[in-house]
């Protein structure tokens, strides 16, 4: 799998989907217009400074709350290559996975990076590099099964090669 | 090693005699759910894969139930999307506005959902029908696709935390305060990845409502799923919804469980979620000050049911709603509205002061239908306060019961009937 490297958005614990994609902008499902939205109750300048590589970087319980997938797909389109969080709700973690958004559970990295730092992932090893502080974390690894749905860029892409 | 309630089901509908938690299983469907706001998204998902149509057209259910009836153009085009594909695919199961209700309180009431079942359901709170003895979860869009296409899904067993019930609620205690009650004490990661099993002879007390309820807010601590027993309540109200078979599945004498609590639910009293997580919970006398209330909400997928009317009414007859303060309640589906209509609740309701609508989520998730405006506060009985979950940023959402949220519609601040 590919690397990512990119400037970090840094967030606290149980960022959720409603601050993550607000609901009243549900009644669409295009990426590029839930993009435009993407942090907004929460980070208001995010979808003004994100660049095409960027990464987030949360505490605990990251995407708690609505299953929206929306979320991830915000996130996504809004052209994050990663998120590291010290743990992830559990429908989001789904959701990122079966959309192929890459994610990655580090304490230590979800604790001491800091807004603003170029963090470096190599997805294979699961090593996160921050080069600002210069210090290295290993990321949970990914079970082989789940590693197959995000190599495929998602589940209906790994449906269509079984 | 013996197996949880859950782990068995999952065992049952992955053709596996025993599973563990953490195995990666591949597990047969009963039933695959999606509403208006994530159908779309997974029919567009569908589409991308080399499947012709569904896997089974009586074991989906389509109910646009956020944004209807339609509150703009383009709500409208997602649920023609929606309609479409359920004429195009002949989905038994879709329920068009007329005789749609709040998806989870219309499923069980229709008899789709029964013990023993394995459900996904692209809304979180598919954990509901849990209080029948079902596993059920909510997924995101991408696995509804899955499941309608292919009928199955892959799941990581999870663990448990065992919650054992003592004792009988109070007077104007109900559900949704032993949930917040628990919410609070282990927090809104507290169960994350796990499953959250309800035993004991308190169970027994609780009416089909209050599990249903307290089911549905087990995503609030991060659960995969909550499940309680299959007792005399739980078959009473499959026999009276239902034609299916349901299976009754016991948790095993030897079953491990992370972490157990035991809870005395004579010992609960009225709860109430601070903004802006469900953990931060206070009960009814650690308010000391008046919290003054902009808008009082009664309803949703949490407490929209009959016995949530009933309560509502009984706080809210031959009084009236605070001057200055609107009070929206919403019947969860269209049989629970008509009950509460032969009741005479919804003439109490209405001579109150409050309005009734048609059964939507809308305000719950801030979509329509009584969207907060700057530093406003609302009381509702709905499952998040979230910053902006039902508006502005600045606005406050406190969670609550019925009781205490018609109580605090009629004295204006949060309040609970014990206090008028």
């Amino acid at each position: 799998m590919k690397k990512a490297t990119g400037r970090v958005f840094k967030y606290g614990d149980n960022v959720d989907t409603d601050v993550i994609i607000p609901a009243r902008y549900l009644n669409s499902s295009d990426p590029a217009e839930l993009a435009a939205h993407c942090m907004e109750d929460i980070d208001k300048e995010f979808v003004k400074k994100v660049k095409k590589g960027d990464i987030i970087v949360a505490n605990k319980n990251f995407g708690c709350g609505s299953s929206r997938e929306h979320a991830p797909i915000a996130i996504k389109a809004a052209g994050v290559d990663c998120v590291i969080a010290e743990t992830f709700a559990r429908i989001f973690y789904r959701n990122s996975i079966n959309i192929g958004l890459p994610i990655i559970e580090c304490k230590e990295a979800a604790m001491e990076i800091q807004d603003g730092d170029q963090v470096e992932i190599d997805f294979d090893s699961g090593m996160i590099r921050n080069l600002t502080q210069n210090k290295e974390y290993k990321g949970q690894a990914f079970p082989p099964f789940m590693q197959k749905i995000i190599a495929c860029e998602g589940l209906v892409n790994y449906i269509n090669q079984k | 090693m013996g197996m949880t309630m859950t782990q068995k089901i999952l065992a049952a509908h992955a053709g596996l005699d025993h599973v563990e938690a953490g195995q990666l299983i591949e597990a047969d469907l009963d039933l695959v759910l999606g509403n208006d706001i994530t159908s779309p998204v997974a029919i567009h998902e569908m589409e991308k894969m080399k499947v012709e149509g569904v896997f089974h057209k009586d074991k989906i259910a389509l109910v646009p139930d956020h944004f209807v009836p339609n509150k703009d153009i383009k709500s409208a085009e997602h649920c023609k999307c929606v309609r479409e594909f359920a004429l195009r695919n002949q989905i038994t199961n879709y329920f068009e506005v007329g005789e749609m209700g709040i998806e989870h309180a219309l499923l069980p009431e229709k008899g789709l959902t029964v013990a023993g079942d394995v459900i996904i359901g692209a809304d979180s709170h598919t954990c509901t029908y849990g209080a029948l003895g079902a596993f059920s979860t909510g997924v995101g869009s991408t696995d509804m696709a899955a499941g309608m296409a292919t009928g199955k899904a892959w799941f990581k067993v999870p663990s448990a935390i065992r919650f054992n019930l003592t004792g009988k609620l109070s007077q104007w205690v109900s559900g949704k305060d032993v949930i917040l009650h628990i919410i609070g004490m282990i927090g809104v990661d507290g169960a994350l990845y796990r499953s959250m099993e309800f035993v004991g002879d308190g169970i027994a007390s609780l009416t089909m409502d209050d599990r249903f309820t307290i089911a549905n807010m087990a995503i609030e601590a991060g659960a995969k799923n909550g499940i309680f027993p299959v007792d005399d309540v739980a078959i009473a109200y499959m026999e009276e919804h239902s034609k299916r078979a349901y299976t009754v599945v016991e948790a095993d004498a030897d079953a491990v469980y992370e972490e157990e609590y035991t809870i005395d639910l004579s010992s609960l009293r009225p709860t109430i979620a601070f903004p802006h997580l469900p953990e931060n919970t206070k009960t009814i006398d650690e308010v000391t000050e008046d919290i003054k209330v902009d808008q009082v909400v009664i309803g949703s997928c949490t407490n929209g049911r009959l016995e949530d009317l009933r309560t509502a009414a009984k706080v809210l007859k031959d009084r009236h709603v605070k001057k200055g303060l609107r009070c929206i309640i919403i019947p969860a589906t269209q049989a629970i509205y008509l009950q509460a209509m032969k009741e005479g609740l919804l003439q109490i309701f209405i001579e109150a002061g409050a309005v009734v609508s048609t059964p939507t989520c809308g305000p719950c998730l801030g979509g329509y239908m009584g969207i907060l405006a700057e530093n406003e506060r609302c009381v509702s009985t709905t499952n998040r306060n979230f910053v902006g979950r039902m508006g502005h940023i600045t606005s406050e959402i406190y969670l609550a019961s019925p009781a205490v949220a018609a109580a605090s519609a009629v004295s204006g601040v949060i309040s609970c009937p014990c206090r008028l």
